[in-house]
């Protein structure tokens, strides 16, 4: 797995509250068998206009949004469909951080999966966040896993809280399967005592 | 011993390992695989060298891509036909058992589980898919999964989870005629809103839950993620002991099984994290009005606007979500006309909903202006209903009558709405072009869809003669 430690990078406002897994990866393109490429399908449905062409009111369209790379949004960012597919595609589209007041579950688990970070702020820290980059052009964010703090070149810096399992595994890049398996004794244990066998 | 919930006790008989500080590793009873979210996982297997440790605990079908056209006829669409052969291909090299195609027992993952039995209380149960919840009605602990943790599943058997809270959701009372388990969960949806339940597994309880089939069961935690928590479970009694009696994969001492089971059930003054209760008098048929499932009102109320939240989030949401489904805000539900009907999906698509859509559609046609399809969960659904004329009903009324399949839930096969369409729909979510681009969705119970369909624009089942 990609290791996360500190990332800057340019960030997009994009002032919507539940944003679901569908909008960010229609199921048109799950079909793929492939688990790299979604990015150029990000947001499809509203990324397009009616007759193919770039929606130019679309956040991730405008001048300003080319090379981003941090991701602010609304409330219950991430719900609906478990589909990875959905951090696959904000991963190859080139996001590594996601800041939301809350994110779905499912979407929250998968994004540690790919190496991105989903970090969790009140909703007047979100507001704050969606004022300045208003404010500033070529506004750019820095987060750090090390320290959990979240900053901006203006004098905006804030903690936030993770996981510390999840922080440990994505600083070191931790395959979670080697991991389980080191406790591989543990589960033959478990499936001695509870009569499961091999088929 | 400190009385516990039905989810502690789950938890509890799965730890393979804590740690403080890491994430407990539990371990998985069954794992459900469909070809949408499996192929990345499977090839992780093999690029990383690693084999399914249990195969004999993990069942795969394909459902979410497939035609529910004519089976005999190739599929069309190359794409989808690579991740179904992908799906059979890995099933095969891997030594996992799939219902395949054109098997009897193929339909919606989360309709065969049970319909076979394999779905059971006390386990473990995960898919890589968010509508695991379902298999939460048998008293199983059951939660969609990432493709990463299908991989994890395949190889280890096992899933690291952090600890969720628990929430109860209480309904006291009985449900009033004409409302069903779909109006009960679109209408708590509503309440909690879309992400109330978030980092929560419900468990339902009280007097209306306890009334409810296990197919309406199955529709209530279905829908549990639509109100953000991963699983939502029922506890087990004779009701689920009585549909689990005699399936394929029940365990062989059933007796000995239902002995077990009983000790499930949360004791008494056990905690939960949070409790709200809910009076099921105070419901009404539903019917979403907007793009997330939270935004639903009673079939006799009007379209709210924006006007009518406070929070400035609220109303932006609900200010695009009018504007997608271009309603103004406002008129009676029962105004809204339709062009297109789909009763389906893992939700509604057992036999109890297609029997009250049936008897809902008995003796009528569907309006000259609707576009009406029926889709059986399963290839067992579909032949129970034939069996008992079913089809005949549907046919004769005008609804079209296919094999089984997600479907126009998701819309990933040829199934799909056409920009600005309106469908009544008994699946799951209504977002954004969920079932094809630009079409506008609104959920409800089988019996007010098929009603719906008839009439041509949203009826109040309860008046339906």
């Amino acid at each position: 797995m990609k290791s996360f430690t500190t990332h800057t990078g340019l960030a997009v406002a994009m002032d919507r509250a539940n944003v679901d897994t569908d909008q960010i990866i229609p199921k048109q393109f799950l079909k793929r068998i492939e688990r790299t490429g979604f990015g150029e399908f990000l947001f499809w449905d509203w990324a397009q206009l009616e007759d193919g062409s770039p929606n130019p009111d679309f956040e991730l369209n405008r001048p300003e949004a080319v090379g981003v790379s941090v991701l602010v949004a609304r409330r219950n960012f991430g719900c609906g469909s478990s589909r990875e597919h959905a951090p696959w595609a904000l991963e190859d589209y080139g996001f590594r951080v996601i800041i939301a007041p809350s994110f779905a579950d499912i979407f929250y688990n998968n994004c540690f999966k790919n190496g991105m970070l989903p970090i969790r702020l009140s909703e007047e820290l979100v507001d704050e966040i969606f004022s300045r980059a208003e404010k500033h052009a070529d506004y750019r964010m820095t987060a750090d896993l090390e320290s959990c703090t979240l900053s901006d070149e203006h004098g905006f810096s804030t903690s936030f809280e993770v996981d510390a399992f999840r922080r440990h595994c994505l600083l070191n890049g931790l395959d979670d399967i080697g991991l389980t398996l080191e406790h591989e004794n543990k589960i033959s244990v478990y499936e001695a005592t509870h009569g499961i066998s091999a088929s | 011993m400190k009385p516990r919930t039905l989810f502690q006790k789950i938890w509890d008989n799965h730890i393979v390992h804590a740690e403080e500080g890491q994430q407990t590793i539990l371990y998985v009873d069954l794992h459900l695989v469909h070809e949408v979210t499996s192929a990345q996982a499977f090839e992780g297997l093999r690029l990383a060298g690693r084999s399914v440790r249990r195969a004999g605990k993990t069942i795969a079908t394909a459902d979410h891509n497939i035609p529910t056209t004519d089976r005999s006829l190739p599929i069309a669409d190359a794409i989808s036909k690579l991740q179904i052969d992908t799906l059979r291909n890995n099933c095969r090299e891997f030594g996992i058992q799939h219902y395949d195609l054109n098997d009897p027992n193929q339909g919606i993952v989360h309709v065969i589980g049970p319909e076979l039995g394999y779905t059971q209380p006390g386990m473990i149960i995960v898919c890589g898919d968010s509508h695991t919840s379902t298999h939460g009605a048998f008293g199983a602990l059951a939660f969609g999964i990432g493709t990463s943790e299908v991989e994890h599943v395949l190889a280890t058997q096992t899933l690291l989870q952090t600890l969720p809270k628990t929430l109860e959701l209480r309904v006291d009372g009985q449900l009033k005629p004409g409302v069903t388990a779909k109006d009960l969960v679109l209408y708590l949806i509503g309440q909690i809103t879309t992400d109330g339940g978030t980092g929560y597994c419900v468990e339902y309880t009280g007097e209306a839950i306890r009334a409810l089939s296990m197919e309406n069961r199955m529709t209530v935690c279905n829908m549990t993620i639509e109100a953000g928590a991963r699983a939502g479970m029922i506890a087990p009694d004779a009701t689920t002991y009585e549909y689990l009696r005699g399936r394929k994969y029940v365990p062989a001492d059933f007796e000995a099984a239902v002995a077990r089971w009983q000790e499930l059930p949360t004791d008494e003054g056990a905690q939960f994290d949070k409790s709200l209760r809910f009076a099921a008098a105070d419901i009404a048929p539903q019917v979403t009005w907007g793009t997330n499932p939270g935004l639903v009102a009673s079939v006799d109320a009007h379209v709210p606007k924006p006007a009518d939240y406070s929070d400035p989030t609220d109303q932006k949401t609900v200010a695009g979500a009018l504007d997608y489904m271009g309603l103004e805000g406002g008129e009676a539900i029962t105004d809204i006309q339709l062009d297109r009907v789909f009763i389906g999906s893992c939700t509604n698509a057992r036999i109890e909903d297609l029997r009250a859509a049936a008897t809902v559609a008995q003796g009528h046609k569907v309006s000259d202006h609707v576009d009406a399809m029926v889709v059986p969960g399963s290839g067992q659904v579909k032949q129970q209903a034939e069996e008992e004329g079913l089809d005949q009903i549907f046919k004769e009324a005008g609804f079209d009558w296919r094999e089984a399949g997600c479907s126009m839930c998701l819309a990933m096969n040829p199934d799909k709405l056409s920009p600005g369409e309106r469908c009544a729909s008994t699946s799951n979510r209504n977002f954004e072009g969920r079932q094809g681009k630009g079409g506008r969705t609104h959920l409800v119970s089988p019996a007010m869809a098929a009603a719906a369909a008839i009439a041509g624009h949203f009826v109040d089942i309860r008046d339906w003669k």
